[in-house]
């Protein structure tokens, strides 16, 4: 059935999960919703998580990984249900980071317990704009509240509290799923070990604003938008896929394309002098966005990419992130990468500073790479020594303290 | 010319003699000659590897806080985590010795020292160390500077430019000393900014910088600075703090 191909792991493959099947688990009912940062509730609540592994009969081994936009609980193996639940593009891909996590690789499972869940407000199983209100009966759309990644944070504990997870071992996510690992130390310090950040800050720069501004901007004027209630109808599709196409931009950078692409013509030698597409980045920007109109819901981008505009983990001190990071007891591990200009090494670096200012011990990592943010799941080698060394390193007697005042 | 040479010479004379006595009185091959057969004897009074970490670890309070600049591998902040229980932090520039670090579970700040202190807050650390480090430095006086604002205390080793055998490979050989300190070509030496004890010195006294307590390597053998050792010492370490 499935046509994998030889760059993957394989179901079979010793270095596989093998075969997985999402899980659902209703965290909040009707009567007793959700309470969000925005003030609203919602319920019930419906959260769709992944895990691999054994959790160990002390409960110490378990690891969360977050995962990013446009992301899902699904991080390795094979979807069993792929064909049964329409979501058929899994069935020529593993998981989104099975590179890194499966047995003998970096987040190994024969020693780790991983969990992935998806996010509220994404369209992957738990409770989104696509779910039936039961107020209702029809889709929320864009009644469903906005939600913060303070608001995913606190849902992924509840979940934990279900399985029976006390403290992690460890959290791990990249992108804005490394905003929702370091919201996971600053709001649950006393339970997480360790902390991994990768090719994340703690905000969203003026220019990454502005990139899910104008992703809004192309979605909310597609023709086919009705204000999100195009459920049922052709929904805003070359809004989307232009939102698509923009990010897509951001994901790599100049060198990237002019590696990947150049001013290469798209199958042919000479332009047609028209307006179809006629350069290979053109080609690649246009099946990334048609690809993703498939598998994604335009309401779901609009509330994600507010999460991610609206995050600061400088809030938990008061607008000074220094001070935000003294509620840190993990030890924490930030990975920029250096072509990445979303979540730059600068802004990368002035996070690992805040840590270290608070008095907490850091591990910052620079890596050295040409592929700008994509890089966090492109550098494999890299990242998973990384993680390998940080996750298995033993526990220091982490020592932390206020700094001295001054004078 | 004739007159620079004879100077030289008897520069260097004066020198060996203070030192050793065997050499006054010989020529400038003679002085050479005997250089040469004592390097066999040198070796095998080498300073002991890693003879600053045993001061360093003595110097710090217990349950202090050290940043490590230049850390490498780790090496001293593990000791002194498991022997002084610090809470320790490392600074290093090179990807293989960073992921060291992180396999021992140091923690360690990729950053390159002449751009990366920035960042680190006032009195953030009871000590700030840098071993061997300051002559490596594109901008040695900024990072000297960092290390008082970040740190109630430095601590700073070097090899000493001033040493005897230093100043007499250069006036004798007339090429770059490679000595047992300083043991790189002039064309593969990370060591950019070389400096004496002296010169260390009169920067304190400019900057309104106090030496707390200093050390020395004489002839292999670790010992208190001496008035004398801008001559003598091979390599130095200062504990420092703002006056």
């Amino acid at each position: 059935m499935s046509t994998t191909s030889p760059k993957h792991d394989a179901p079979d493959s010793p270095a596989s999960v093998g075969w997985t099947q999402g899980q659902k688990a209703e965290l909040f009912t009707a009567h007793s919703p959700f309470k969000l940062d925005c003030g609203e509730s919602v319920g019930p609540v419906e959260v769709e998580y992944e895990t691999y592994g054994t959790l160990s009969a002390t409960k110490d081994n378990a690891i969360l990984i977050l995962h990013a936009l446009s992301g899902d609980a699904h991080v390795a193996g094979w979807d069993r249900q792929a064909q049964h639940d329409g979501r058929t593009w899994r069935q020529r891909k593993p998981g989104w980071w099975d590179t890194v996590v499966g047995p003998g690789k970096a987040i190994d499972t024969n020693r780790y317990f991983v969990v992935c869940s998806n996010v509220l407000g994404s369209c992957y199983g738990t409770t989104g704009p696509a779910s039936t209100n039961p107020k209702t009966d029809k889709p929320y759309a864009l009644t469903f509240p906005i939600v913060t990644i303070g608001d995913w944070v606190r849902l992924q504990a509840r979940l934990l509290d279900v399985l029976g997870i006390g403290k992690l071992h460890a959290v791990v996510g990249g992108s804005l799923g490394g905003q929702q690992a370091l919201e996971w130390a600053l709001a649950y310090p006393e339970r997480v070990n360790k902390c991994v950040i990768l090719a994340a800050a703690a905000r969203l720069s003026a220019q990454g604003l502005g990139f899910n501004a104008v992703s809004r901007f192309s979605i909310m004027h597609d023709a086919n938008f009705n204000g999100g209630n195009y459920y049922g109808s052709e929904g805003p599709d070359s809004g989307l896929a232009a939102a698509r196409m923009l990010a897509h931009i951001t994901y790599l950078c100049e060198d990237a394309m002019h590696s990947k692409f150049g001013r290469r013509l798209r199958n042919k030698t000479k332009p047609d002098f028209g307006l179809g597409v006629e350069f290979e980045v053109e080609s690649y920007l246009n099946y990334q966005g048609s690809s993703f109109v498939r598998r994604f819901d335009a309401n779901s981008y609009l509330l994600v990419t507010r999460a991610m505009d609206y995050y600061d983990a400088a809030d938990w001190g008061d607008g000074d992130l220094t001070r935000a990071c003294q509620r840190i007891q993990s030890e924490m591990m930030v990975v920029s990468f250096s072509s990445d200009w979303l979540y730059p090494p600068n802004e990368c670096r002035e996070l690992s500073h805040a840590i270290a200012g608070a008095g907490r011990p850091v591990t910052y990592v620079e890596v050295q790479s040409g592929y700008g943010h994509d890089a966090f799941l492109v550098e494999t080698q890299q990242v998973s020594r990384l993680l390998h060394s940080f996750l298995s390193a033993r526990t220091s007697d982490i020592k932390t303290e206020a700094p001295h005042a001054q004078g | 010319m004739h007159k620079a040479k004879r100077l030289l010479h008897e520069l260097g004379k004066n020198i060996y003699g203070q030192i050793d006595p065997a050499f006054t009185g010989l020529t400038v091959d003679q002085v050479v000659e005997l250089m040469q057969r004592r390097g066999a004897a040198e070796e095998a009074s080498a300073p002991p590897e890693r003879w600053q970490d045993a001061i360093i670890e003595a110097e710090i309070e217990a349950g202090s806080s050290v940043l490590d600049l230049g850390c490498g591998t780790g090496t001293l902040l593990e000791r002194l985590i498991q022997a002084k229980q610090v809470r320790g932090q490392g600074v290093e520039v090179d990807a293989e010795a960073v992921l060291t670090c992180i396999h021992n579970g140091i923690p360690v700040f990729q950053a390159n020292l002449d751009a990366g202190l920035a960042g680190f807050g006032d009195n953030s650390f009871d000590y700030v160390i840098l071993e061997e480090t300051v002559q490596t430095l594109h901008y040695p006086l900024k990072v000297l500077g960092e290390v008082l604002r970040v740190g109630r205390r430095g601590i700073v080793s070097f090899p000493n430019f001033g040493c005897w055998k230093v100043r007499m490979d250069l006036g004798f050989r007339g090429r770059m000393p490679v000595t047992q300190g300083l043991p790189y070509n002039w064309y593969d030496t990370p060591n950019i900014h070389l400096l004496t004890l002296q010169d260390f010195l009169d920067w304190t006294e400019q900057a309104g910088v106090r030496v707390l307590r200093g050390y020395a390597v004489v002839q292999g053998v670790v010992r208190d600075l001496g008035a004398q050792d801008n001559l003598y010492a091979e390599e130095v370490l200062l504990v420092i703090e703002r006056a």
